[in-house]
């Protein structure tokens, strides 16, 4: 809240800044205008062209040419029939070289497309023109820009820069972008400089730039090599970090998808092989929630939170009408009840496909799920994982919860270890059997929300998921909330931990193949369950 | 097996309802029996996500050509069939397209390894098939057409383009692909030509990932570590399906830029990007022969009609789309030559066949039963689209036979 009242300030700071500028280029000498309007022109022409032209504009320092390189980067870079360049403000048009507004000529001006040569100048010379910026996520891009373009004749701009700045995290980036730069000086002083600086960090990028160094510097490859190699012992460290987050990520998508099934298949012994179609609906769910949101602005970012409650409503009430008009026909008959929730999958799997079409459908993530997050250590994780890990957590806790404290959750206890007894004691057992089934299943449709935001939501949605909840069940101990948790992370992250040297089709057959292993020598899993109630 | 039962039977009626409407609509035409045209696209199942819309193509042309009074004054007839993504059951629907409806022409198949199942079967029973999907090459068969791109028409010139300095000049490949075989021997290709041209097995990475695969975090991160050697790398894409979906929303959320390490598909099109945010991918890569954004008069037309049959304007086209299209078109002509739909006739006259495909260039059927095609290297636009940056300036002739495979050495020469 503290950034409000600093806006004003900064703006008006920024205008005085262009204005500053502003004067200072039309004092310039008559030359060196037509050197900013004869490198303007040059980014109408072919891609080549336009590669040089915005090197050049970025290495004259001339802030007009700012508007220009952003709108070409934005795609709102237009070409007139006569050559002019247009740039789209809004719904108006102004003239790149003078920002003057124009009206709208004819024949329509056509958009300037870019490719990757030209969208890496760009990079590098909005960087140049952007380092001394007043925005400091512009300086934070800026170095960024800087460092990967690295040229010697930044050295002077980013000393200055670096003098300047106060942001801890830009001054870091300053440094590496400077760092990297004098790498490429032909100043030998300054390289060994920049070749420690770089060895200071722990950034993969620094070390590809020294290996890229000790090819063409041969006089300095003992010192490359000392920084580099403390470069990897910090990321080693790192590394482990990251396999770990990576196997507790897999272990999250495990478990969430599993945990449904550890009500119904677990608790009360249902072998339901439409579960994974009961994940599917709560992902169309949240397809369906973002849609009916679509013309509410205000709700967009929480469509997400909405679904959650959403789909498990509309997949408990499957799952109920399941339970209530087929499955309790068949307690007692697991083979019927497999082969019948079977064909029910494949008709709801066949229905959504028919209703929606086979086509993938588009889910927004919303802003705090995109992009990397940085832990402390520089452990970048991406952060629709991270939600997800926490979010798995959440749902875990309120299931273990829900069984352990609440009264439908001592029911539901009663009449899975000793129904006749606990009919006895005046339990409505068919009715709780219908809750416990809905209460699974919506489960699995809150997995299903989370599935949403990284896997396709498409109809076969739920296939991929059904064995693998198997296996985390089976694995864990049928019966055993305790033992699903633990088996899916185990099997995650035992699964990170082999991709690295076996692939990803491989790692996941070891995995196959040790739990098989593991399951014939102990059939009940890793907890298995204790008392009266497991010889039932 | 129920699965299949009531698909058969859907399609069977979907079939029954062409044939009850059609004549309705159209009481000018003869007595004469239909041409049947076989539809042989997997309408459930894991690449019913790709295939659905070629069967759609196949209808709206039928429909089209006997708009314009059928061929050789007889009316066309689709009759389709839903293989649903099983291999085997591919050569089963094949069989009874041949046997049971006497299928003129068939159109169909889009992976590999479905188009390998049928292959037996249409050449014991003489019939033809129409492939419309870019493929791996290392065949040749009397009995099949294929209208989508040999190894030489999209992998190797897309792999040059990343070498050359408007790719970024990379000097380190990855190849990422599902695990099966037309990543495989396109790879084993791929790897042969970059040995050739000096880059060497250090700075190549191959990885294969099972179809629907969605955990892509490991591969990302280590496609990252790889390309942190000290040399431009870019990747070169054969994942296949809906995986690539997660693998693109995993490039963009570990921030890979396609300036840094740029991506070229060989398998993602309009339709796959449908479904996703393609903001963070803008940049990124991919090889076809034809485009939605190609500017022709031929594919504005192809667009319309396709946009008119679907009744749904923001509908996108493909390349599969297109070749199925390109395909039609020339059997259709072939047929018209010929003054028959008998299958050896056909054969012969659909070689050399021409025409103006809405790629923007006059494709030629070739004696080796491949086209010769334009190649087009497209970037991802934020809107789904691709612009085109890099183009063949003629079409270029199929090579089924890629020469940087050891034992098609003896093959070329004979």
């Amino acid at each position: 809240m503290g950034r409000a009242p600093a806006r004003p300030i900064r703006t008006v700071m920024k205008r005085i800044l262009l204005l500053l500028i502003l004067l200072a280029a039309s004092a310039l000498p008559a030359h060196a205008q037509d050197a900013f309007v004869s490198a303007l022109s040059g980014l109408g022409g072919n891609f080549n062209a336009q590669a040089e032209a915005t090197a050049r504009l970025g290495s004259l320092g001339d802030a007009r040419a700012l508007p220009a390189l952003r709108a070409l980067s934005e795609g709102r870079l237009l070409r007139t029939a006569d050559g002019t360049l247009l740039i789209r403000e809004g719904s108006g048009l102004v003239d790149a070289a003078t920002g003057a507004p124009v009206a709208a000529p004819d024949p329509e001006p056509q958009r300037i497309s870019i490719n990757n040569r030209v969208r890496a100048a760009l990079r590098g010379a909005l960087g140049q023109l952007q380092i001394l910026s007043t925005d400091p996520a512009e300086r934070l891009a800026a170095a960024e820009a800087v460092f990967r373009t690295r040229s010697a004749d930044n050295i002077p701009l980013l000393e200055t820069a670096l003098g300047r700045e106060t942001v801890p995290r830009i001054k870091d980036q300053l440094a590496l972008a400077l760092a990297a730069s004098r790498l490429v000086s032909p100043d030998r002083a300054a390289k060994l400089a920049g070749i420690a600086a770089l060895g200071e960090g722990s950034s993969a990028e620094a070390r590809s730039l020294l290996l890229e160094a000790r090819a063409a510097n041969a006089d300095l490859t003992e010192q490359i090599d000392g920084a580099i190699a403390s470069i990897d012992r910090r990321l080693a460290v790192r590394r482990v970090a990251e396999t770990a987050f990576q196997g507790l990520s897999l272990g999250s998508v495990l478990l969430l998808a599993a945990l449904g099934l550890a009500v119904t298949f677990g608790v009360m012994g249902v072998i339901n092989m439409a579960h994974g179609e009961f994940v599917m609906l709560g992902a169309y769910t949240t397809v369906i929630v973002q849609d009916l949101l679509r013309d509410v602005p205000a709700l967009q970012p929480w469509s997400l939170p909405l679904a959650v409650p959403a789909a498990f409503l509309v997949t408990a009430a499957a799952g109920a009408l399941m339970e209530r008009g087929l499955i309790r026909h068949l307690y007692g008959r697991p083979l019927e009840t497999l082969l019948m929730t079977f064909g029910v999958g494949m008709m709801i799997q066949q229905a959504v496909r028919l209703i929606f079409g086979a086509q993938n459908r588009e889910v927004i993530s919303p802003p705090w799920m995109q992009g990397t997050l940085l832990l402390p250590f520089d452990i970048p994780v991406t952060a629709n994982r991270l939600w997800i890990l926490c979010f798995s957590l959440v749902v875990f806790g309120l299931i273990v919860a829900a069984i352990r404290f609440t009264r439908f959750g001592l029911e539901m206890r009663a009449v899975t270890q000793r129904r006749p007894i606990a009919a006895a004691m005046g339990i409505r057992t068919g009715r709780v059997d219908a809750l416990t089934f809905a209460f699974g299943s919506g489960i699995a449709g809150i997995a299903g929300v989370a599935l949403s935001q990284i896997d396709n939501v498409s109809p076969n949605l739920g296939t991929g998921y059904i064995i693998d909840s198997f296996l985390v069940v089976v694995f864990g101990g049928v019966g055993s909330l305790a033992g699903t948790l633990i088996a899916a992370f185990g099997l995650g992250v035992i699964n990170k931990m082999l991709e690295p040297w076996a692939g990803a089709v491989l790692a996941k057959v070891f995995v196959l193949v040790a739990v098989m292993i593991f399951i014939q020598r102990r059939p009940r899993g890793l907890f298995p369950q204790k008392g009266r109630a497991a010889e039932a | 097996m129920t699965k299949t039962g009531t698909i058969t039977r859907r399609a069977a009626l979907a079939g029954l309802t062409t044939a009850l409407a059609a004549p309705a609509f159209r009481p000018s035409f003869a007595q004469a029996a239909p041409i049947k045209i076989g539809v042989l696209h997997s309408l459930s199942g894991t690449m019913a996500i790709s295939e659905t819309a070629l069967r759609d193509t196949v209808l709206m042309m039928v429909e089209y050509q006997n708009s314009k009074g059928g061929l050789l004054g007889r009316r066309l007839e689709a009759v389709v069939v839903d293989p649903a993504s099983n291999w085997p059951l591919f050569a089963e629907k094949a069989r009874e397209l041949l046997q049971v409806h006497k299928v003129d022409v068939t159109y169909g198949c889009w992976t590999s390894v479905s188009r390998k199942s049928v292959l037996p079967v249409f050449e014991e029973l003489n019939g033809m098939l129409f492939y419309p999907v870019q493929y791996e090459g290392e065949e040749e068969s009397r009995n099949i057409f294929y209208t989508g791109a040999a190894p030489n028409q999209q992998a190797i010139p897309a792999v040059e383009y990343l070498m050359g300095p408007d790719g970024g000049e990379a000097k380190r490949i990855v190849l990422l692909g599902t695990d099966y075989v037309y990543p495989r021997t396109t790879n084993r290709i791929l790897r042969g030509f970059l040995n050739s041209k000096g880059i060497t097995d250090a700075d190549i990475m191959e990885e294969y990932t099972p179809f629907g695969h969605s955990d892509w975090q490991g591969i990302v991160s280590r496609v990252k570590t790889f390309a942190n050697q000290g040399k431009k790398t870019a990747i070169v894409s054969t994942i296949n399906g809906d995986a690539n979906v997660p693998f693109y929303r995993e490039l963009g959320n570990q921030g890979i830029k396609a300036e840094d390490i740029p991506c070229v598909a060989f398998s993602v099109g309009e339709e796959e990007l449908a479904g996703i945010d393609t903001r963070p991918l803008v940049g990124h890569l991919a090889a076809w022969n034809y485009f939605m954004s190609v500017q022709s008069p031929a594919n504005t037309e192809f667009k319309n009609l396709w946009q008119a049959y679907i009744k749904n304007p923001r509908r996108v086209t493909n390349d599969p789309m297109e070749a199925t299209y390109t395909g039609f078109n020339m059997w259709a002509q072939a047929v018209t030559k010929a003054g028959t739909t008998a299958v050896d006739a056909v054969r012969t006259a659909v070689i050399g066949e021409k025409f103006a495909a809405p790629a923007g260039y006059t494709e030629e059927m070739l004696p080796n039963h491949h086209l010769s095609k334009p190649v087009m290297i497209g970037e991802i636009q934020a809107d789904g689209q691709f612009n085109i940056v890099w183009k063949t300036p003629e079409v270029v002739p199929a090579e089924n036979w890629s020469r940087f495979i050891p034992e098609n050495a003896n093959r070329r020469r004979g």
